[in-house]
């Protein structure tokens, strides 16, 4: 791996084998004649992200962006091919790590956190400055099941926004909350964003963010690289296909 | 190996918060919160009790502690297993966001059974002082049979917890397969009164539970040594039971995420 490097991926190829969750008996039946009906989700594709970068991928929708930031996240490993990292602190921004409905929001703060790979410490350290971001008020110490959609979507942003890790994959997540928040999310992921250690992939659909955040643009097609270069290009390509 | 302790490493304080928080937000919404940690085996206990001492009339010296002895050891094996079937389904939303070893579900389950295992091993013991159970150093063998127990639940669950990804009517299979085993374990009538002796010697010594319960009575209540060998055999299967089902989920957990 080059040391400029964050991300490394190479000829990375990653499956769905569509075992459907097998029944019993059709599984005794077909034992051996089952043919897995594969579905090739990446094609084989390789690309360098440096560090400090801020690389967004675009593509229409099923054509692998969500399957890559996944992989990178290390969630499935690849069926072959390579991604190397050059650090363990990753995150992937999206909607809600599993909530436990029953206990409070602060409770879900420490569990979320751990599974993030942080002490627990460390999460009570950050604690006041997740809460006060999350903005819940009094529900903070409610349970979670308690919550609106949107205050769930909140406090989960909050969380990974406000613990920070190395490389941080974004999965359209910008359009959390209402208006105020937004605005502050927004804000938020810029700050974090342009911290110059910090390495940062971005999937969207809003040619509007990718063109304010982004240094660089990745776009996929039906799980192959069609283009790769500055995002003023390839933006421009993207949209004149799309249109 | 190498993977396994730094993923011990890794995953270990997030198991204990988890375990904790899980046990906590089963009780939040109850009037009588940690009180059913308690009441819930007593209350059991008074069903059976009722069952077999009145309807039945067992005459067994202890009868109670010896129900509540192999009621207790059960559910820790019953309720884990039949959980950890579809454990990666069921932690959809942990699993599709982060990585996570996928056994470490299981040792979060097990750990949440475990406490309420040991709280009913609290009411044994006060059950014992009330009725008098004289205790000898056989007691000391109680140690070594839960850790066999514990190791053969988790190595069952972890084995079971594969294959119910890909299978989905392992559930209803396990808890027929369960049934079954509660029947055979001898759980509140004494195996070598009821059955001839042939099939006895094979309930107790091929079957985990029904071995463990028995020995775990012996050595706890009737004050005999139990049978050290095969305590010593299972906790060497328990090992590899464990061994198998965690090398297994290394193996194939990557697919998981994409059928589930």
């Amino acid at each position: 791996m080059k040391p400029e490097n964050a991300i490394e991926v190479k000829d990375l190829k990653i499956t769905y084998k569509c075992v459907k969750s097998l029944s019993l008996r059709k599984s005794f039946f077909h034992l051996k004649k089952s043919k897995l009906e594969v579905y090739e989700a990446l094609k084989g594709i390789s690309f360098e992200v440096k560090k400090g970068e801020i690389l967004g991928i675009v593509g229409k929708n099923g054509s692998g962006k969500s399957t890559l930031l996944r992989a990178i996240a290390g969630i499935f490993s690849a069926d072959s091919g390579s991604i190397e990292l050059e650090s363990d602190s990753v995150s992937l921004l999206s909607i809600g790590v599993g909530f436990q409905k029953q206990l409070s929001g602060r409770e879900n703060i420490i569990l979320s956190g751990m599974l993030l790979g942080f002490s627990e410490q460390q999460v009570r350290d950050k604690m006041d400055e997740i809460i006060e971001f999350a903005n819940l008020g009094k529900f903070i110490d409610m349970p979670v099941k308690t919550y609106s959609s949107g205050m769930y979507s909140k406090l989960a942003f909050s969380i990974t926004a406000v613990l920070e890790t190395d490389i941080m994959l974004i999965d359209e997540v910008l359009s959390v909350g209402d208006a105020k928040f937004k605005k502050k999310s927004y804000k938020k992921m810029k700050e974090l964003i342009m911290d110059e250690n910090r390495t940062v992939v971005i999937v969207s659909h809003s040619t509007e963010t990718l063109e304010k955040l982004c240094t660089s643009l990745l776009w996929l097609h039906e799980g192959e690289v069609r283009m790769q270069g500055d995002t003023k290009t390839v933006l421009e390509a993207y949209n004149e296909f799309m249109s | 190996m190498k993977r396994f302790i730094k993923d011990m490493r890794r995953y270990l304080p997030y198991t204990k918060y988890a375990t904790k928080s899980g046990l906590k937000s089963e009780v939040a919404s109850s009037h009588l919160s940690w009180l059913w940690w308690i009441l819930d085996p007593i209350l059991f206990m008074l069903v059976y009790w009722f069952i077999f001492m009145v309807i039945f009339g067992q005459k067994k010296e202890y009868f109670h502690v010896f129900v509540f002895v192999g009621l207790s050891m059960w559910n820790l094996f019953n309720k884990t297993v039949s959980g950890s079937v579809r454990i990666v389904a069921a932690n959809r939303a942990v699993v599709t966001k982060v990585y996570i070893p996928k056994y470490f579900l299981i040792l979060i389950l097990l750990g949440q059974n475990l406490f309420k295992m040991l709280i009913s091993f609290g009411i044994v013991i006060v059950m014992m002082i009330w009725s008098r159970v004289p205790v000898t150093w056989n007691v000391i063998y109680v140690i070594p049979i839960l850790v066999d127990l514990i190791l053969i639940t988790f190595g069952v669950s972890a084995i079971l917890a594969h294959f119910g990804v890909f299978m989905d009517d392992l559930k209803n299979i396990t808890n027929v397969g369960l049934r079954i085993l509660f029947y055979m374990s001898g759980i509140f009538y004494v195996i070598t009164d009821r059955v001839d002796k042939a099939i006895a010697t094979l309930l107790l010594k091929v079957n985990p539970v029904g071995f463990l319960i028995d020995a775990c009575r012996q050595a706890l209540v009737y004050s005999t040594t139990p049978h050290r060998r095969l305590i010593l055999f299972w906790f060497v299967v328990g090992l590899g039971l464990s061994a198998i089902g965690i090398v297994t989920i290394y193996k194939n957990e990557n697919h998981y995420v994409k059928v589930i």
